[in-house]
């Protein structure tokens, strides 16, 4: 095959083939359109303002170093005049966040950026460690999740930061959008698609300038870049991607690259569609106060920085609940029928309006929720007790009863 | 052909993002790949992966690496620092001192 030319500017050699519109581009080319479409992406959503102090989410691994990485240059290149700082998050993983952390540290140093690391056990008193000892390896990403939302939050707090950029990617959003879908979860599936979430009720805005950046990018970026990032399993939860929708969206890109970002965008479209009350909380309220605590199947769960990054066999879980739904469906077309006798679309209406599992939880829960604090800790919830609060309130009585 | 000692060609294989966890945790192989598959057929790039999984795989968890016989879905496959996409896969023919990375896109930070 004779070596193809870059489409841009047609004198390198052609090395990558971008998953989006299939261009061919050479390494210079790409590593500017890349940067290019992400400042794209900030001014047309208007994510930041002259002067304002925001915090990188940072894991040292590659969607976060590549965020770095990125703001650093635009914020350069077109002045928009930020403070950019470093935020680690310290789960408390012997072997597994220390050797990430010391690739934070690496960073701060190659971007020229402060970095302040916040521990789980200064936050909650309990690192992962700890709590995995205490609970055991299953459930564990639900505590770590719900710990590291809070902790982003807390940790710009202390910084004095009102801003926190996460490197969440479009095969994160995909995946997000498909598992909300999947679910029924429509005021999630809002969410999760916007770009800024928190608002002026909120502390702490979060925003993902890597929405529309695929991951293959991403790390070609980090690739030609030469970027110095960490990869590794979380400990506890190896081969999260196993069996998961991640897998899912990894072979719809196979078969056809642009499935990501359409999925995206039709995740978009779907959150308008989405009834004023609920779909009003999108772009106002966190995940963790639209709904009563959803445990495990909550978006909250995954390993690194990343929350899209759900923990595994949630597919397998999805799977059985729809088989549950479909033999709890049959038991009522059994019922309608008898009900319905001579009536012939009886019964497909019964049908239609039953499934909705997790889905009446949620957009009834929007509606009536009010936004207030948590009475033990201070921080935003729609609960009387927060999310944080209640699973240490567990892992509490657990310590107690060992120390019995 | 009809030596006794199949020639071979010499390669440089990496790993990243992880994947080098397959493989003794080590990133970079210097590979003797014979130049031809059983068939005869000059050695290609499908002939290398089920090479490494023969040789160097140091990891039972094969199907992080390779499912359905073909390269797991999103780690991504660069010849001589381009995207294989280019070069035609599974197709490409390997080629002396060509250097093939590797790398995941699977795991997280």
């Amino acid at each position: 095959m004779a070596p193809a030319l870059c489409a841009n500017c047609n004198t390198e050699r052609a090395l990558i083939k971008r998953p989006k519109n299939h261009a061919k581009l050479c390494k210079a080319c790409f590593i500017k359109v890349f940067e290019e479409e992400v400042h794209h992406t900030i001014i047309s959503s208007r994510l930041f303002h002259r002067g304002e102090k925001v915090a990188i989410g940072a894991s040292g691994g590659k969607d976060s170093t590549v965020l770095a990485s990125v703001l650093k240059i635009l914020n350069e290149r077109y002045d928009y005049g930020l403070e950019l700082v470093l935020l680690s998050i310290d789960e408390g993983i012997k072997g597994y966040r220390d050797d990430s952390l010391e690739t934070v540290k690496r960073n701060a140093v190659q971007y020229d950026m402060p970095l302040k690391v916040v521990g789980y056990d200064e936050l909650y008193g309990w690192t992962m460690d700890q709590v995995v000892a205490t609970i055991g390896k299953k459930g564990n990403c639900t505590y770590c999740g719900v710990f590291r939302r809070q902790a982003l939050d807390r940790g710009s707090k202390m910084l004095g930061i009102k801003h926190v950029v996460t490197g969440h990617n479009a095969d994160d959003i995909a995946e997000t959008v498909l598992m909300n879908l999947l679910r029924g979860d429509l005021a999630r599936l809002s969410r999760s698609t916007s770009i800024v979430t928190g608002d002026s009720r909120s502390e702490v805005k979060r925003s993902k300038p890597l929405k529309y950046s695929y991951e293959k990018e991403i790390v070609l970026y980090a690739h030609h870049k030469k970027l110095d990032y960490f990869s590794t399993e979380c400990i506890y939860s190896p081969e999260a991607f196993r069996g998961s929708a991640r897998s899912l969206i990894k072979q719809l890109e196979r078969v056809r690259a642009t499935a990501i970002l359409d999925i995206v965008r039709s995740g978009e479209d779907m959150a308008r569609l989405v009834p004023r009350d609920t779909s009003s909380s999108c772009s106002c309220k966190e995940q963790k106060n639209a709904a009563p605590i959803a445990l495990a199947e909550d978006d909250v769960g995954g390993c690194g920085s990343q929350n899209g990054r759900t923990p595994g066999n949630e597919m397998a879980a999805m799977d059985k609940q729809l088989r549950d739904n479909e033999v709890h469906e049959k038991f009522e077309i059994d019922v309608a029928k008898v009900i319905s006798e001579g009536k012939k679309t009886g019964p497909e209406k019964q049908q239609w309006g039953l499934p909705t599992r997790n889905g009446n939880s949620a957009t009834g829960a929007v509606g009536g929720q009010v936004l207030g604090n948590c009475e033990r800790c201070g921080y935003m919830s729609s609960q009387a007790t927060c999310q944080a609060c209640t699973l240490l309130d567990g892992l509490n009585k657990n310590r107690a009863q060992i120390q019995i | 052909m009809g030596s006794e000692s199949a020639a071979t060609i010499p390669i440089t294989v990496d790993f990243s993002g992880g994947l080098e966890m397959l493989f003794d945790n080590q990133r970079r192989y210097l590979i003797s790949l014979p130049v031809t598959d059983e068939s005869g057929k000059a050695a290609n790039i499908a002939f290398l992966i089920e090479h490494l999984c023969k040789h160097y795989m140091k990891d039972p968890r094969a199907d992080l690496f390779v499912l359905d016989g073909h390269i797991r879905p999103g780690i991504l496959v660069l010849i001589n620092d381009a995207d294989w996409e280019l070069e035609g896969e599974e197709a490409y023919e390997i080629k002396s001192k060509d250097n093939i990375l590797f790398v995941s896109t699977l795991h997280g930070g």
